[in-house]
């Protein structure tokens, strides 16, 4: 909200420098963050108060004219103006040569030069408040108020601070004027004055001539409105204009401009009908008819359905209550009566309406946020009064005043020993009364309590319900720097074990130290990713309100933006290499409740084994593939100390031959593979193979939590090493042929180190070289002990594998 | 043989070893020298065998002539052995040069993401003050992420937090299941969970919210959530952690401030500000010349939340915290534009 330091100085006095009071404001929960100064750029000598001595005619424009300005100590100057309003006798703001205005050509502040307008030369500028900066209108010049001294700085007038205030929604009252003056009169221990509201009343009661029934109590809870007849309507004095415009309100007429004047002032939403136009001179508060129809204010026909509240009359609806009123009963320059309504509605049937017709108004703004009925009578009685001043007529007697949803006002009982259970501290209770008292409450007696304070909160506050309530107040104003700072004094309580959390940090850590970078995608995916990805199994949650069409469903796979991430990469570091991966939830759904969350890990290799280095150009050329891939893997699953063993598997995405499956124990716990180059293409992501891998972080976490740790002695005997090369059918698994010698009591570790096809090698087969180690735990092997090992261990692979020897050493 | 012959041979041998040790040049040959006649069947070994014969004075002088060889042959080998080791050494040092300057063997090196390593970060400090890490679900029912945190369906409080919200027609009502747009419904879970016992816990995680993004706003972020709760936590021990928790984190002189601030599951709420590091308060671009950074929301919780969960709010009082890592990394790296953090353009990744 915008609060000019002048209107709130109507209230409370400011003895703080601007910047001092906005600091306290925000520290106090008010915060305000911006501070606008108005006529801080007006040079006092060159932008002052001017007395318009004649207007004559321009020679040579029938549009322009030469007003001829005093602009104090005698001096007259003779301007060219383009303005229909300017007019011998007014006071108005002058410019002179060099003051820095608003260029409404240029559209920047710059000083002001003299021009020759249609052969005249003009030093100087009668100025319209856009020239000045305070106002968009650029149709007329500004008049100043008549008493203002000709030749003063204008800023001395209409020079302003504006405080732009940031209102959290428990707050309602800080929407106002007067909320904002309470909040300054706490801080700085000054006294708010209420405003005038007093006025004369005719002798014809209210109540002979107008009627008002609410027939839905439970979403009005009171309704106030006075009558006044007789009005002129017409435009506001400068004083109203201006301070609604410096508050960001945009004038209208003086009858509509009071309704917002005091709405600001009191944070009460008011509505003014044309009464020429009420049928049968009824209002009647009830639910909208289902289709009926209504044309609010701002000149769009609405469709309304109940629970919508409207305010009706005899037979029509003529506004939509708390949102806007209806056009058929909106104050025009003809209207001469007007029936003044203050009124209470319910917060969410507001609140829902407002949604439900994507209107929301400054008034269905405030009633969302549950303000308090007290005001409704105060507010009118302002506004009536205003009224009667500025647009004449005469009020009737009384208000009408229904309140079927009248409460006692809320109470709070607060201790000492809350206050300081609450804020860790203790304060003085003269101290906290006088806190209490200059925010407006007042003390209570309680019949049942004799200890603490019962409190009635002020008729503005609508957020205070409970004694924590209070001790915030408390808290607030005294500052929260100025409460006491400690450490937690109780003891830590129990910790439960957290293996996922753990399990993660360890991945993300292991990856990071075999070279993989790790990269963070959004959760929410598109139709065409998971299309491309081939990832359309399980069908994924998808969202309600989409944001965009690129972010629709809960991504099941990480697959897709692995991919996407790959691609916004893939021709800046291919050359160095690409080694990605991801820890992220996928999103499984599930029959009925909320999805299971899954942490997944996907890794993704692509590009250069090593980035060019002089010591190894060769390999630096090489590109990566299925086995760099299963490497991380492997050298992960070793460091997490997770047994896993790689099983020939299938998989759409991923090509046939290469892909793998990662067993561990009795799961499958995830996949590694390159990706079908039909995927790829889709993702643009061309020249080098992709493999990526997966894994399911519970699965894994299940398997870690067997893993044994426990330690084995190593052998003090010495190791025997020998070589063979074997031939066997090339789709006999190696990792078979691993496990089987491994099996032998003296084999230590198998390890392949060749794998050959062509030349020697028949068609069909192929060759592997594995070293064996051979040791014992008891003594030192003999060559011939070792011979007969690996002799039996041969006969063996030919019988189980039909392996043959090629070659031994 | 004759004490005579018996000293002949072996100054002979002595002489002979000798002058063979003098054209030996490396190491190996060295040893094989010293193993044909120091050796266990060496040549001086066998020579001494052979004294055997002799009668028992001679044999005594003839031993003596045989050890004083070899010691004079054993002393000449260690000098032989230490001047080739010498010469080698020498060698070394002046032979093969490297041009130091050449770039080394690249070893990878790999990266954590930056919102990974400030969420450590943040866990760690508070991690150092007692509080566990705990995590919680994503997609979130409306009423663990507004209903019990005290924010009822319609209430003006809901506009704090644009939501997305899930499809879940024909399983549960609209409106019911979300993503969730705090880390604060892991309060009402964790709560639930501890049954009245005390909590001290920091919950990290993605949150989300309906919103345009920008060079500071992002649909899609990550917050980390803190909630004390026991008999005797006061808002004084707030300030106290927070403020630890600044020193740790964003340095020990660190100055911070508490304003007050709503959120309708704390009272009374608060925002913490940190003194800039930037200009030390003296006022720059990334504190917009106040001074300060504003840098979580926190208050005590909320009597209405600890009563849905079970605990007497008259007897169990507590804090909660809650803030935005990407802002935290923002601020410790002066990164500009939080769309940088999930569009991972390596570029701006590999400089964590």
């Amino acid at each position: 909200m915008q609060v000019p330091l002048s209107w709130l100085k109507k209230y409370v006095p400011i003895t703080l420098p601007p910047r001092e009071l906005a600091h306290r404001l925000t520290m106090g929960g008010v915060e305000v963050g911006g501070i606008g100064e108005i006529g801080t750029s007006w040079e006092p000598d060159k932008v002052v108060v001017g007395h318009v001595l004649k207007v004559d005619p321009h020679p040579n424009a029938d549009r322009l004219r030469l007003p001829t300005v005093d602009v104090g100590n005698g001096e007259h100057i003779t301007v060219v103006c383009g303005a229909p309003n300017v007019a011998a006798g007014q006071k108005i703001a002058f410019a002179k040569e060099g003051a820095r205005l608003f260029n409404t050509h240029s559209g920047h502040i710059e000083p002001l030069r003299p021009a020759n307008i249609r052969g005249f030369k003009s030093v100087g500028m009668v100025c319209s408040v856009l020239e000045l900066g305070i106002g968009d209108d650029h149709t007329g010049i500004l008049v100043l108020p008549d008493e203002s001294e000709i030749g003063s700085p204008l800023a001395d007038i209409l020079g302003d601070v504006i405080f732009e205030t940031e209102t959290t929604p428990n707050r309602p009252d800080c929407l106002s004027m007067l909320g904002i003056a309470h909040e300054v009169a706490a801080h700085t221990g000054q006294a708010v004055t209420e405003p005038d509201a007093d006025y004369p009343e005719d002798d014809d009661p209210i109540e002979k001539q107008a009627t008002v029934e609410i027939a839905d109590p439970d979403l009005c809870y009171r309704y106030t409105a006075s009558l006044i007849s007789g009005v002129k309507v017409g435009p506001s004095p400068q004083w109203l204009q201006d301070a609604l415009v410096k508050a960001g309100q945009r004038p209208i007429n003086n009858v509509v401009d009071i309704t917002n004047y005091v709405m600001l002032e009191y944070n009460q939403p008011l509505h003014a009908f044309d009464f020429g136009k009420v049928k049968e001179r009824r209002i009647i508060v009830r639910q909208a008819r289902k289709g009926e129809e209504l044309e609010t204010l701002d000149g769009v026909k609405r469709k309304l359905s109940p629970p919508m509240l409207v305010i009706a009359d005899a037979s029509d609806a003529i506004g939509l209550a708390g949102v806007m009123g209806g056009a058929n009963s909106e104050v025009s320059d003809g209207t001469t009566t007007i029936l003044l309504e203050s009124a209470n509605f319910d917060a969410v049937n507001t609140r829902r309406t407002a949604a439900a017709l994507k209107l929301s108004t400054g008034a269905s703004y405030r009633f969302e946020r549950s303000i308090r009925a007290e005001l409704a009578p105060l507010a009118l009685r302002r506004a009536t009064k205003l009224i009667l001043d500025i647009a004449g007529g005469k009020a009737a007697k009384g208000i009408i005043d229904h309140y079927p949803g009248e409460k006692p006002a809320p109470t709070v009982h607060l201790t000492r020993k809350r206050i300081k259970q609450v804020l860790g501290t203790d304060i003085p209770p003269d101290k906290v009364e006088s806190v209490l008292t200059s925010l407006g409450f007042t003390k209570k007696k309680s019949s049942t309590k004799n200890d603490g304070l019962h409190l009635e909160a002020p008729y503005w506050r609508s957020d205070i319900a409970i004694e924590d309530d209070v001790v915030e107040e408390i808290a607030r104003i005294i500052g929260y720097d100025e409460m006491p700072t400690t450490t937690i004094a109780t003891s830590i309580p129990h910790h439960a074990p957290q293996p996922m959390w753990e399990l993660k940090q360890r991945t993300r850590d292991l990856l990071a130290a075999a070279g993989m970078r790790e990269i963070v995608t959004y959760s929410l995916t598109s139709q065409a990713t998971i299309e491309k990805a081939e990832t359309l199994e399980p069908k994924p949650l998808a969202m309600a309100n989409p944001m965009s069409a690129q972010f629709q469903y809960l991504r099941t796979s990480l697959r897709g933006s692995m991919l996407e991430t790959l691609a916004t990469n893939w021709h800046t570091s291919l050359r160095d290499g690409l080694r990605l991966f991801e820890v992220s939830r996928v999103y499984m759904p599930t029959k009925a409740d909320l999805p299971d969350e899954r942490e997944t890990l996907i890794g993704a290799i692509a590009g250069r084994r090593l980035p060019l280095s002089w010591l190894a150009k060769e390999l630096g050329e090489v590109d990566m593939g299925f086995f760099d891939a299963k490497g991380v893997v492997q050298s992960l699953l070793s460091s997490l100390r997770i047994e896993a063993a790689f099983e020939p598997s299938e998989n759409n995405a991923l090509l046939p031959g290469r892909t793998a499956s990662i067993v561990c124990g009795d799961h499958t716990v995830g996949i590694v593979g390159e990706v079908h180059p039909r995927i790829l293409a889709r993702f643009d992501l061309t020249e080098t193979p992709v493999t990526i891998f997966e894994i399911d972080l519970p699965k894994l976490l299940q398997s870690a939590s067997a893993a044994s740790r426990s330690y084995a002695t190593a052998s003090r005997f010495p190791e025997s090493l020998r070589d063979i090369a074997l031939v066997v059918d090339s789709g006999v698994p190696s990792s078979n042929i691993e496990a089987f010698v491994s099996q032998h009591k003296m084999v230590q570790r198998v390890t392949p180190f060749d794998v050959f096809t062509g030349g020697d090698v028949p068609t069909g087969k192929k060759s592997i070289a594995y070293e064996i180690v051979f040791q014992s735990e008891k003594d030192t092997l003999t060559s011939e002990q070792v011979g007969r090992a690996l002799e039996d261990i041969l006969r063996r692979l030919q019988k189980e594998f039909g392996a043959e020897l090629r070659s031994q050493s | 043989m004759t004490a005579e012959d018996a000293s002949s041979n072996i100054s002979d041998l002595q002489s002979r070893a000798l002058t063979e040790l003098e054209t030996l040049q490396d190491a190996r040959r060295l040893e094989d020298w010293r193993v044909v006649y120091l050796g266990r069947k060496g040549k001086l070994t066998q020579t001494l065998r052979t004294l055997g014969s002799l009668p028992p004075e001679q044999r005594r002088e003839a031993g003596q002539a045989a050890n004083r060889a070899k010691t004079t042959l054993e002393e000449a080998y260690d000098n032989h052995l230490k001047t080739l080791e010498e010469a080698s050494f020498a060698t070394s040092s002046t032979k093969g040069r490297l041009d130091v300057t050449l770039p080394g063997w690249p070893v990878l090196r790999g990266g954590l993401h930056p919102t990974t390593q400030i969420v450590r970060e943040i866990c760690n400090a508070f991690a150092s003050m007692g509080f566990q890490v705990v995590e919680g679900p994503e997609v979130e029912s409306d009423e663990y992420n507004f209903e019990k945190l005290n924010i009822p369906k319609d209430h003006p409080a809901r506009d704090m937090w644009n939501t997305l919200w899930v499809d879940y027609t024909g399983i549960q009502d609209e409106h019911s299941v979300l993503l969730r747009t705090h880390t604060s419904p892991m309060q009402a879970r964790i709560m639930e969970k501890m049954d009245s016992k005390p909590v001290r816990v920091i919950v990290p995680g993605k949150c989300y919210r309906y919103e345009a993004t920008d060079a500071t706003h992002e649909w899609h972020f990550f917050q980390v959530e803190g909630l004390a709760v026991d008999k005797g936590i006061t808002f004084a021990d707030l300030k106290g952690t927070l403020y630890e928790f600044a020193r740790l984190v964003f340095g020990q002189n660190r100055k911070v401030r508490f304003r007050c601030d709503y959120f309708p599951f704390v009272e009374p709420g608060a925002e913490m500000s940190i003194d800039c590091f930037l200009c030390d308060g003296q006022g720059c671009r990334v504190c917009k010349k106040t001074g300060w950074i504003e840098v979580l929301g926190a208050g005590m919780v909320h009597p209405k939340v600890l009563e849905g969960v079970g605990y007497d709010p008259s007897v169990y009082t507590g804090f909660a915290f809650g803030m935005g890592m990407e802002r935290m990394a923002m601020l410790k790296h002066g990164i500009e534009d939080i769309r940088l953090f999930y569009s991972n353009d390596l570029r701006f990744l590999k400089q964590f």
